[in-house]
């Protein structure tokens, strides 16, 4: 659908002629995020402040255009991706409002990328936990409306955990401001964690009040290679039990294994079942003896060999193994698919046994990596979308990963949100009450269906 | 597979590789990495400024979904060619390359403007070719003219573009040397002491006929390790500016008569230079003659033989030879084409590390682009000043007496910035610090 041209006019009056993008080299820029998924927006609006956000929203609303809010187009769901309207590129709304070591919070705006806040945090000694693979380009914003998870979160939880107060334009152009600068709030209804994981089908996020936490002043990290994949989801029991919470547990399977090994000649164990590298942080002399203890507990449960490191640049070495992973993968086929399921911790050994099999069964590549500790593994299916065939196959094993993932009581996605990509599989996974609600929820904020349509839900 | 841009441009024989590779375009898994490291991205947060935007819009046209037009050449040529990008790639595709191939194709398409057919085919061929015009920029300086055209460009750089480009092209120019070092430098300098190595030189236009001191103390530094230094006379532009202003037949031929003329001297150890970008090119021959069945086992024959000066002197720094202290205060800004497209990071910051007495101080984004980029700060005065700025007061905020790099484009640019901002820094290139060691060490024990 075609803008009108008095709406055009309207959006260039409120910010500024130079901040409306309509040729078609600037619109197919916004065409796409980080999957293959690709669609045309009408016009990319460029705010720079909440005020511009409001009267784009109130124009849209009125004037019933589709809007989709985004930051870097980094997403993995194609929740960013826009199917005609506006594109509101919230790149450039890009300050660090505040950091407040006294409340130990910081106030951004949603173009803020992640790896800027941690870079600027760290002469304070603070951190931000959440810390998704995607962090040196992705922005707050786009990871507070995917709630992104990282290695770190089974020790540290996930964006929602640190995400204490928001100001969010709603369709029509209100400003609502939820929640605080406070760890603790009962204050009515807990608006702040409805738009947390919401993929932009609700409001426009334009200031996010995050918790901060101190920066722990040592790490360690051990890699662990097995024969057995069992024995490697098993070590992460055994060594919560030993009363020891890590900061990651990094998963890779013989296929990632084999992918990087090829890539880079370092010597990893191509014949082992799994690698696994488990990083602890804290207090330097509580963290080198817990490293040590953890690399026992991995030979006790069958691990060989077991490699530790306590300075940088040791672990430096033992995480390019792991960091390799995603670039190795794209040497073996051009595109992947990449998902992003969570299980219950003991269903780990037999959903990535599942995985397997599903790979054989459509005769297709699956590596699968993530982080186990708390459930997230990324199987990738690999494919060529030049090859029709081999995208079928792609697309029925996806399904069948999907259907494993439920029946074993998990989840569709763990960091990347639903988008455009998984919406179909939703009512498998939720049940008609679950998203009746949830569409109850999102007319009370959108009653227009102008935010991000067609994303998340299935066409009713 | 045949790229469909060859396809959409009518009546035009394709045979080169002129064109983005479809195959290596579809590398591009649009993950994004590449945007917070491009320049030109940070300043304007928009996706047609970034590396992955660039590449979609190549994509866009050889999937007939958009045609080469004005405005996407625009855009191409808005990069820096930096190749910062290069470095974070995940997946490696080689964007500076491919957005370099897409100026190439626009230019097959559309012609070239008239004033890089006049100033880089006629002019920029050599350092020869260059005098005419230089002999004129020196009777410029020696009539006293900067002192009345220097600030009458800066009033008027704000009125027109033409403007802005002449005041960069004027505030570059340092003092000119009175003769360019390709006259007067011999055939075969030999090593002082005995000779330990046969090293080709490889002089630089600009450094040549601009900065003829620095390349001067180059040599002397080289021949004081103990390097035969031979500069083949004969030497032609190494084709950066022409392949980066979308002339890639004028590059290719550039690049097979350096090629033809280093092959003549094969009992050099290594070819050196001691501008980043030529090295830089000289590196790149391989892909840029990859087509061509003849020239490209001797393309890659000259690229295994070429290094950076500060690469090459990293190895062969002769502890024997006595460094003066220098003290002062140094900061290192890393050329682009040095670190980035050449990857030589480490190199010269263990030369400089040499050096007694001198304090290294670590300059934030040392990598980032000074806004020189070739001729960048010429074609694009507006984002090229935002970036030399950036670089001035990041300078500046480490407190160093002297700046070091290692590049012409990159001393120019930045004499210009701390000039203009009032900032007490000296620019030098490494060779030119080095060589102030090893005169002062002499001349004390000549004392």
């Amino acid at each position: 659908m075609a803008i009108p041209s008095h709406v055009l006019r309207e959006l260039r009056d409120a910010l500024g002629p130079e901040r409306v993008l309509t040729r078609p080299e600037e619109l197919i820029v916004y065409s796409y995020d980080g999957t293959w998924a690709e669609g045309q927006p009408d016009v990319v609006v460029n705010p720079t402040t909440t005020e511009q956000v409001a009267a784009v929203l109130r124009i849209a609303n009125r004037e019933r255009i589709p809007v989709v809010p985004r930051g870097a187009g980094t997403g993995l769901a194609g929740a960013s991706v826009p199917q005609g309207g506006i594109v509101l590129n919230l790149a450039r709304m890009n300050r660090i409002r505040e950091i407040s070591p006294e409340d130990m919070v910081a106030v951004v705006e949603p173009g803020v990328v992640n790896q800027t806040l941690q870079d600027e945090l760290r002469p304070y000694g603070l951190i931000y936990p959440p810390d998704p693979a995607s962090l040196y380009m992705s922005t707050i914003g786009g990871n507070v409306a995917t709630n992104a998870g990282g290695p770190r979160c089974l020790k540290y939880g996930v964006t929602k955990d640190y995400v204490l107060g928001l100001e969010v334009v709603l369709p029509g152009g209100d400003v609502l401001r939820t929640g605080g600068r406070q760890i603790k709030n009962v204050t009515g209804y807990n608006l702040t964690q409805l738009f947390v994981g919401s993929e932009g089908t609700l409001g426009v996020i334009t200031e996010i009040t995050l918790r901060l936490l101190p920066a722990p002043a040592a790490r360690a990290t051990a890699m662990a290679a097995y024969a057995r994949l069992e024995d490697a989801a098993h070590t992460v029991n055994a060594i919560l039990s030993a009363g020891i919470l890590p900061l990651t547990t990094e998963l890779m399977d013989q296929a990632c294994i084999q992918a990087v090994e090829r890539k880079l000649q370092i010597g990893l164990p191509v014949e082992a079942e799994a690698l696994m590298l488990i990083a602890v942080d804290g207090e330097p002399e509580a963290v080198e003896p817990q490293i040590h203890r953890v690399a026992d507990i991995c030979r006790r449960m069958g691990a060989d060999p077991v490699e530790v490191a306590t300075t940088p640049e040791e672990e430096e070495k033992l995480w390019l193994a792991r960091r390799s992973v995603s670039p190795a993968l794209a040497l073996i086929k051009p595109n992947r698919l990449t998902e992003d399921i969570a299980v219950p911790r003991s269903k780990i050994p037999e959903m990535i046994r599942r995985i397997q099999a599903i790979a054989r069964e459509y005769d297709v590549l699956i590596p699968t990596f993530g982080h186990i500790g708390d459930g997230n593994v990324h199987p990738d299916i690999m494919c060529d979308r030049r090859d029709p065939d081999e995208m079928r196959r792609v697309a029925l094993a996806a399904q069948a990963v999907f259907e494993a993932t439920v029946e074993l009581g998990g989840t569709l996605s763990g960091e990347h949100g639903i988008g455009l990509l998984k919406k179909e599989f939703l009512p498998g996974a939720l049940g008609p009450l679950a998203i009746e609600k949830m569409l109850g929820i999102k007319k009370v904020f959108d009653p227009h269906g102008i935010m991000n349509p067609g994303k998340v839900f299935p066409e009713a | 597979m045949t790229s469909l841009l060859q396809q959409i441009i009518p009546g035009q024989q394709v045979t080169g590789p002129e064109f983005p590779d479809y195959d290596v375009l579809q590398g591009c898994i649009r993950c994004g990495r590449c945007l917070p490291v491009c320049p030109t991205y940070q300043e304007t947060t928009l996706e047609t400024m970034s590396p992955r935007g660039r590449l979609a819009l190549l994509r866009a046209v050889e999937d007939g979904k958009l045609d080469l037009t004005s405005s996407i050449a625009d855009y191409l040529y808005h990069c820096l060619d930096c190749r910062a990008c290069n470095t974070v790639c995940p997946p490696g595709v080689p964007i500076g390359e491919l957005i370099l191939d897409g100026r190439a194709a626009y230019a097959v398409k559309a012609g070239r403007p008239w004033w890089a057919r006049i100033a880089l085919d006629r002019f920029l061929t050599s350092a020869r070719a260059m005098e005419p015009v230089m002999r004129m920029a020196r009777l410029y300086q020696r009539l006293g003219l900067p002192r009345v055209v220097r600030p009458v460009l800066r009033a008027l750089k704000g009125r027109h573009p033409a403007f802005h480009t002449l005041f960069h092209m004027e505030g570059l120019l340092p003092r000119l040397p009175s003769q360019p070092l390709h006259a007067r430098l011999a055939e075969v300098t030999p090593a002082q002491g005995e000779r330990r190595y046969r090293v080709g030189f490889f002089l630089g236009c600009m450094m040549s006929q601009v900065l003829a001191d620095v390349s001067q103390a180059t040599v002397r530094v080289l021949t004081r390790n103990g390097c035969e230094v031979v500069t083949p006379p004969g030497q032609v532009c190494c084709g950066a500016p022409h392949d980066d202003q979308g002339n890639k037949r004028m590059a290719r031929d550039l690049a097979r008569r350096n090629i033809d003329l280093f092959a003549r001297y094969q009992d050099l150890d290594v070819i050196v230079a001691d501008c980043a970008a030529c090295a830089g090119m000289i590196k790149e021959y391989p892909h840029l003659l990859r087509d061509d069945p003849v020239y490209y086992p001797r393309a890659l024959a000259m690229a295994r033989r070429m290094r950076d000066v500060s690469e090459w002197l990293a190895e062969v720094l002769d502890d024997a030879v006595p460094l003066a202290e220098v003290r002062c205060t140094v900061t290192y800004h890393e050329p682009c084409h040095l670190a980035n497209a050449q990857g030589v990071r480490e190199p010269p910051v263990r030369v400089l590390r040499r050096i007694p007495g001198l304090e290294l101080r670590p300059l934030p984004d040392s990598t980032r682009c000074c806004g020189s980029a070739g001729i960048y700060n010429l074609t694009h005065p507006e984002m090229a000043d935002r970036l030399l700025e950036d670089k001035v007061r990041k300078i500046a905020g480490t407190g160093a007496d002297t700046v070091v790099t290692g590049n012409p484009g990159c001393l120019l640019q930045i004499q210009m910035g701390v000039r203009e901002h009032g900032i007490p820094v000296r620019v030098r290139h490494l060779t030119q610090l080095l060589d102030e060691a090893y005169a002062r060490a002499e001349s004390s024990r000549a004392r």
